[in-house]
C-alpha cells in the first residue's frame, strides 16, 4: 500500500496539483489484498474523500479501461481530478505468475485450472494456432523480445537492460511450447498513478498535459466453446477508440502495447488494424517495432518483456510510457518524434477470458 | 510425486450432472432447445439466447485438436506429471473445450483425431474428462 501512496504522490507532484485536488478514485483489485474491497481499502490508506470511484477489474489492462472511465466522469461533471493508483511486489512474494496452477475459485476453474491451465501455456496454446493459420514462426514472435530490449538498453530502470537477439530468444528455454523463458514478461515489483483532469483544471497547471482523443473496451471469452484463438477484443476496443479520436492506424506515431507474452503483441498488431489479420509475424520483421526509425515504435521503455511488469499488471506502464513519448520525455535514443499515440492493453487470458482497452493520445502541439 | 488422483473441480447443482455423468463413462454438452446451440461449459441458461430450454446431450466423446500447448515446468504441479499437455478439443458436436491430450507431447498436433477417456479423483461420484490420440 505504501507503494500507491508514494506513485500518487509522484504523479500529483509532476501534475502539479495537491492531494486535496483529488476528487476521483480509480483502482483495480490488488491480488495481494484478497478478497478485494480496493476502493475502500485504499482509500481509507490514501485519506481520499471521492465524490467518484471505479475499479473496474480487466487484469493489467485495468487502467487503460481506468484512463477511458475517468473522462468519462469528468465529462459527466462527476469529478475533475481523478487519480489512477496501481502498486503490487509479486516478485518479492515469490507469486510463480505465469506458471502457477492457482486455486478453485470460478465455476470456470473447475473446467480449466484442474488441467493445469497456466498463463504461459494458455497463450502457448494462442501462438500454436497462430502459427498454424498463418504460419507465424517463433522467430518472428522473438523479433517482438528483441525490439523490446533493444529499446530497454537505454532505460537505466529496466530489469534486463541487456539486448538480445532472435536467436537468444528462440534459444532460450521452452516454458509452454511453442513460447520459450525470453517470451514471457518479468515478474517485478512496482506501481505507477496518472492524474487525469478537466478542461478547465488543465489550464491552470504548469505542466504539458496530454489529451484523451478516443478510448474504446471490450472483452473476449469462451464465447460458449467457439473461442478463436488467434484474434483477441482489440478489433473492438481499438475501432472504438480510433472512431472517437477520429484517426486511423496509419496516424499513430508511436504505441504502447501490452507484452505480457510476445504473441499478446502480435495479436494486438493486428486486431488494431496495423496489417492485415494474419500478417503481424512479417509485419514485425525489419525493425518496424524498434525507435526511433521503425514505422511502429513500440515500448520504448522496454515494456513488460525486459524493464518492468509491476503487479502482474501492465497496462500502467504502457499508458505512463505513451505519455512521455508525447511530451518528450522517453529516454533520448528512443524518443521518437510524436503527435498521437496509441496504448493497449490486453487483460486476463487470450486463451480464456480476456479485457481489451484501447486509448489515443494526442500531444501539446498537435 | 504425482497427482493420483487428480485435481477434482468443484461440484455445483449447475454442473453436477456433467460431472457424474463422466463417472459414468458419458460425455455430456448442454444444447439449447431454443436456438439450438450446443455449448460448454455447462451453464443453466444458454448463453446465446437466455432460453431457460437447455437440455443435457451425450457428446460422442470423439473431436480434434484445435490447440495445445505443452507445459514443461509449472509451479504447484507435481514433477512426475510434467511435461502436461494443455489443449483445446473441438468436439464432433461444435463446442470447444480445455483439456489435457494424455499422449507423448511430439505426437500431439493441431487437427489430431482425439477420444474421451475419464479419469478418476477423489471423489468416486465424478470423474474428470481428458483426451488421448484417436490412433496412440
Amino acid at each position: 500500500m505504501q507503494l500507491h501512496a508514494e506513485v500518487a504522490k509522484g504523479a500529483l507532484e509532476d501534475a502539479t496539483l495537491e492531494k486535496g485536488d483529488v476528487n476521483g478514485y480509480f483502482t483495480a483489485n490488488v491480488p495481494e489484498y484478497e478478497p478485494g474491497l480496493s476502493p475502500l481499502i485504499m482509500a481509507d490508506y490514501l485519506g481520499l474523500e471521492p465524490s467518484y470511484a471505479d475499479t473496474t477489474d480487466f487484469g493489467g489492462s485495468s487502467y487503460i479501461s481506468h484512463v477511458g472511465h475517468a473522462a468519462s466522469a469528468i465529462r459527466d461533471g462527476r469529478c475533475d481530478v481523478a487519480l489512477i493508483t496501481l502498486a503490487g511486489r509479486p516478485r518479492s512474494h515469490g507469486q510463480a505468475t505465469g506458471s502457477g496452477a492457482r486455486d478453485l475459485r470460478t465455476v470456470q476453474d473447475s473446467f480449466e485450472r484442474i488441467y493445469g491451465a497456466t498463463n504461459v501455456s494458455m497463450y502457448g496454446m494462442a501462438a500454436q494456432r497462430h502459427m498454424h493459420e498463418y504460419g507465424t514462426t517463433s522467430e518472428q514472435l522473438a523479433e517482438i523480445r528483441a525490439a523490446a530490449s533493444h529499446h530497454a538498453q537505454y532505460n537505466e530502470h529496466a530489469m534486463y537492460q541487456e539486448p538480445v537477439t532472435v536467436e537468444d530468444v528462440v534459444e532460450s528455454r521452452i516454458v509452454a511450447d511453442p513460447l520459450h523463458l525470453l517470451d514471457c514478461c518479468v515478474i517485478s515489483d512496482g506501481g505507477g498513478a496518472l492524474v487525469v483532469v478537466s478542461e478547465d483544471v488543465r489550464s491552470n497547471l504548469r505542466r504539458d498535459c496530454i489529451e484523451v482523443l478516443g478510448f474504446g473496451e471490450s472483452i473476449g471469452h469462451h464465447d460458449a466453446g467457439r473461442i478463436d484463438l488467434t484474434k483477441t477484443a482489440a478489433d473492438r476496443s481499438g475501432s472504438r477508440a480510433f472512431t472517437e479520436a477520429g484517426v486511423g492506424p496509419e496516424d499513430i506515431d508511436y504505441a504502447s502495447i501490452y507484452d505480457s507474452f510476445t504473441i499478446t503483441v502480435l495479436e494486438a498488431i493486428e486486431d488494431l488494424g496495423f496489417c492485415e489479420k494474419g500478417a503481424g509475424g512479417s509485419f514485425v520483421e525489419g525493425g518496424t517495432l524498434r525507435a526511433p526509425d521503425g514505422d511502429l515504435p513500440f515500448n520504448t521503455d522496454g515494456g513488460g518483456l525486459c524493464s518492468n511488469h509491476p503487479a502482474n499488471r501492465g497496462g500502467m506502464t504502457k499508458v505512463i510510457e505513451a505519455v512521455r513519448q508525447l511530451r518528450e520525455e522517453a529516454n533520448p535514443e528512443v524518443q521518437v518524434d510524436a503527435d498521437i499515440a496509441l496504448a493497449h492493453g490486453t487483460g486476463g487470458s487470450i486463451g480464456t477470458r480476456h479485457g481489451a482497452a484501447t486509448v489515443v493520445l494526442g500531444g501539446e502541439d498537435r | 510425486m504425482s497427482w493420483d488422483p487428480r485435481p477434482a473441480p468443484d461440484v455445483t447443482p449447475e454442473t453436477e450432472r456433467y460431472w457424474t455423468a463422466a463417472a459414468e463413462g458419458t460425455l455430456l454438452v448442454r444444447e439449447c432447445q431454443d436456438c439450438g446451440l450446443v455449448y460448454h461449459y455447462p451453464r443453466s441458461l444458454c448463453p446465446d439466447c437466455f432460453s431457460e430450454r437447455v437440455e443435457w446431450r451425450e457428446a460422442s466423446g470423439r473431436g480434434e485438436v484445435y490447440s495445445f500447448s505443452t507445459a514443461r515446468t509449472m509451479s504447484g504441479w507435481p514433477e512426475d506429471d510434467l511435461p502436461l499437455v494443455l489443449a483445446y478439443v473441438e468436439l464432433e458436436e461444435g463446442p470447444r473445450l480445455m483439456t489435457n491430450i494424455d499422449a507423448d507431447p511430439s505426437a500431439v498436433e493441431i487437427g489430431a483425431q482425439v477420444v474421451v477417456e475419464f479419469r478418476d479423483v477423489d471423489n468416486a461420484e465424478i470423474a474428470v474428462p481428458v483426451f488421448v490420440l484417436e490412433d496412440g
